[in-house]
């Protein structure tokens, strides 16, 4: 017995006889799977994955990360950094779009990014499980692929939902991650190129979009081993398979897409973490309860202190609403992906700059709340000179809620959310460069 | 000499280049990581990996194996149609729903999503719930709807009569919504 379980261990070792089970490509079934299905769904992500990491990276460069203090979550960055520039004012949409695209792109991938995974499981459990330094090299990329794309994808849906099981920076986490899966996808893409065209060349797409389950066979067999070595019949056909793909992918984003979209159809967005309904007007992130914001803070004691280089001024509520009023319609949208444009009115943040006698530089934005994540801000000077950028006083011809940041927040085109600092406490000019 | 080193590796120069330079960004990016993160972030990132690889797949393939026999165990003689993918279909779709949102349905997430949003996160669940309703009663009434028509063209279809409609333009339901 210990003889016969030596013997097999060692041929185990040498990488002989593959262990029961997966390791057996006689387990694996599905006569669906073979290179022109991974192929197709491969196809998808090349498309799709490039442009989630290009709008993840300029979701970064909205924050204006070159300011420093709060604004850069990750400031250990170095050269990853490389790309940042100063984010504009314009078009007043620009964050909604690129948050708008990395989120409902993500969802629309995700049963992408599952049935390929599915198609090429069999992989996983290739045995021996490398022949080659070769293929331990890319086999050891593959963790990182497979493994930065799972860690990529969970991590924005539960960011998301507000849910944080884990103990670090979402920000550090969901951006270094980023980078580690990019690196493995380039290599993988450099890689499996060539075999992906000779796939989908092997196939034609219209022919298989037309082929029903009773003329649905396996692929040829392969030199990868993802084609079944002894299939059993199908129960769907491909074009089954890829319809079920495309309608989750629909499904998901339309159950969504409202958040964004907007005002008139959030009510369209059932399963999506600011969808359904609306809190009264608009959404909002953070409560004043939340953030410890009390009535006695906001009331006719409340002052706004502005804070230049040489001279301070402290404004009461009603001399601000004595000065003179801009109206302007923007949109706030949240890095969680969720969008609500309204009428601000209140005064431009360059007025507020002249009052003291300085010229719109680079300022830092303070709250009432105590503590908290986004506590305070930093404008950039193109913000903080932008017209359209207010100290707003009252919304939609309201004063403000104290749930909207009463007496008075930021609102500034383009910038994330989380920079339209509510509950202003005072705004200081940092300095007139930058 | 280069020869036989490639010759050990296995591969072209093309792929040796590849890994590494993806790879060396893929390294890059991990030695940024501040310290004090690293290990939660690497012991998450493979945690993923493992619950999908060993937890997730394995399930969602006895499910689909499961579906699968039985199906070819009562399989449908025509002018029966097969009902496997009416439930596959819908259950996938609804399965889809609950891995993107389970934080949600599953109020996992109920203190953090009130303090920010002010609202209740009690909808979800009966959302979640009324969407797979749908789905299911919207698979069932295709099948009822393409067994009558089965039933009714059966016949006709045995007797060698040419119809203009071809049986794939009913098979097209499989693909679900």
């Amino acid at each position: 017995m210990v003889r016969r379980v030596a013997a097999q261990l060692k041929d185990l070792a040498r990488g002989g006889t593959a262990p029961p089970g997966p390791f057996r490509p006689g387990f694996w079934k599905s006569p669906l799977r073979g290179p022109w299905l991974t192929a197709v769904l491969g196809c998808g992500l090349l498309v799709g994955i490039p442009i989630l990491f290009v709008t993840g990276l300029l979701s970064y460069a909205a924050y204006d990360p070159g300011l420093g203090g709060g604004n850069d979550r990750t400031s250990g960055k170095e050269l990853l950094g490389f790309y940042l520039f100063t984010w504009p004012t314009d078009p007043v949409w620009l964050y909604r779009a690129v948050i708008g695209t990395h989120l409902l792109l993500g969802l629309a991938l995700l049963p992408v990014l599952l049935a390929k995974l599915w198609s090429v499981i069999p992989r996983l459990f290739a045995w021996p499980p490398a022949t080659s330094p070769a293929q331990a090299l890319e086999r050891l990329s593959l963790v990182l692929l497979v493994g930065g794309a799972v860690f990529e994808f969970a991590t924005g849906l539960l960011n998301v939902q507000l849910f944080y099981p884990w103990s670090f920076s979402f920000y550090t986490a969901h951006l270094y991650g980023a980078w580690v899966f990019i690196g493995a996808f380039v290599a993988h893409v450099i890689l499996k190129f060539p075999a992906m065209v000779r796939a989908l060349r092997a196939r034609r797409l219209r022919t298989e979009l037309r082929t029903d389950l009773e003329h649905t066979h396996s692929e040829e067999p392969d030199e990868h081993g993802l084609v079944a070595t002894a299939p059993s019949a199908p129960t769907i056909s491909r074009r089954g398979l890829l319809g079920m793909v495309g309608g989750g992918s629909l499904l998901l984003v339309g159950l969504a897409a409202g958040q964004t979209l907007g005002d008139g159809v959030r009510g369209t967005a059932l399963l999506a973490p600011r969808g359904g309904r609306d809190p009264g007007d608009f959404p909002i992130n953070k409560t004043a309860a939340s953030r410890g914001i009390a009535e006695r803070d906001t009331g006719s004691t409340w002052r706004l202190v502005v804070v230049g280089a040489s001279r301070e001024l402290s404004l009461s509520r009603d001399q601000l609403l004595a000065l003179p009023q801009t109206t302007a319609r923007l949109p706030i949208s949240c890095v969680e992906g969720w969008s609500t444009t309204q009428t601000w009115t209140g005064v431009p943040l360059a007025d507020l700059l002249s009052l003291i006698d300085e010229p719109a530089g680079t300022v830092l934005v303070s709250s009432l709340q105590d503590g908290g994540a986004f506590s305070e801000a930093r404008l950039a000077r193109n913000q903080v000179a932008d017209p359209r950028s207010l100290l707003a006083l009252r919304v939609n011809d309201a004063d403000l809620s104290l749930d909207h940041g009463f007496p008075a927040r930021i609102i500034v085109p383009a910038a994330p959310g989380v920079h339209c600092t509510k509950w202003v406490r005072e705004i200081r000019l940092l300095g007139e460069d930058a | 000499m280069v020869r036989r080193l490639l010759a050990w590796y296995g591969a072209s120069p093309v792929h040796l280049a590849a890994l590494l330079i993806g790879g060396a960004l893929s390294a890059y990016a991990v030695s940024l990581v501040p310290g004090s993160q690293l290990l939660a972030i690497t012991l998450w990132f493979v945690g993923m990996l493992l619950v999908h690889d060993l937890v997730l797949f394995p399930i969602y393939a006895a499910a689909d194996n499961a579906a699968a026999w039985l199906s070819h165990h009562t399989k449908a003689r025509p002018p029966q149609v097969p009902w496997v993918n009416h439930v596959r279909v819908p259950a996938v779709l609804a399965g889809l729903l609950l891995v993107a949102w389970f934080p949600l349905i599953l109020r996992l997430a109920s203190p953090t999503y009130e303090a920010a949003t002010g609202l209740s996160d009690r909808a979800y669940l009966g959302r979640w719930l009324l969407v797979t309703a749908v789905l299911f009663v919207g698979s069932a009434l295709l099948y009822v709807g393409r067994t009558l028509n089965a039933a009714r063209r059966g016949p006709a279809e045995h007797g060698g009569l040419s119809r203009a409609e071809q049986p794939r333009a009913t098979a097209g339901g499989e693909a679900g919504s």
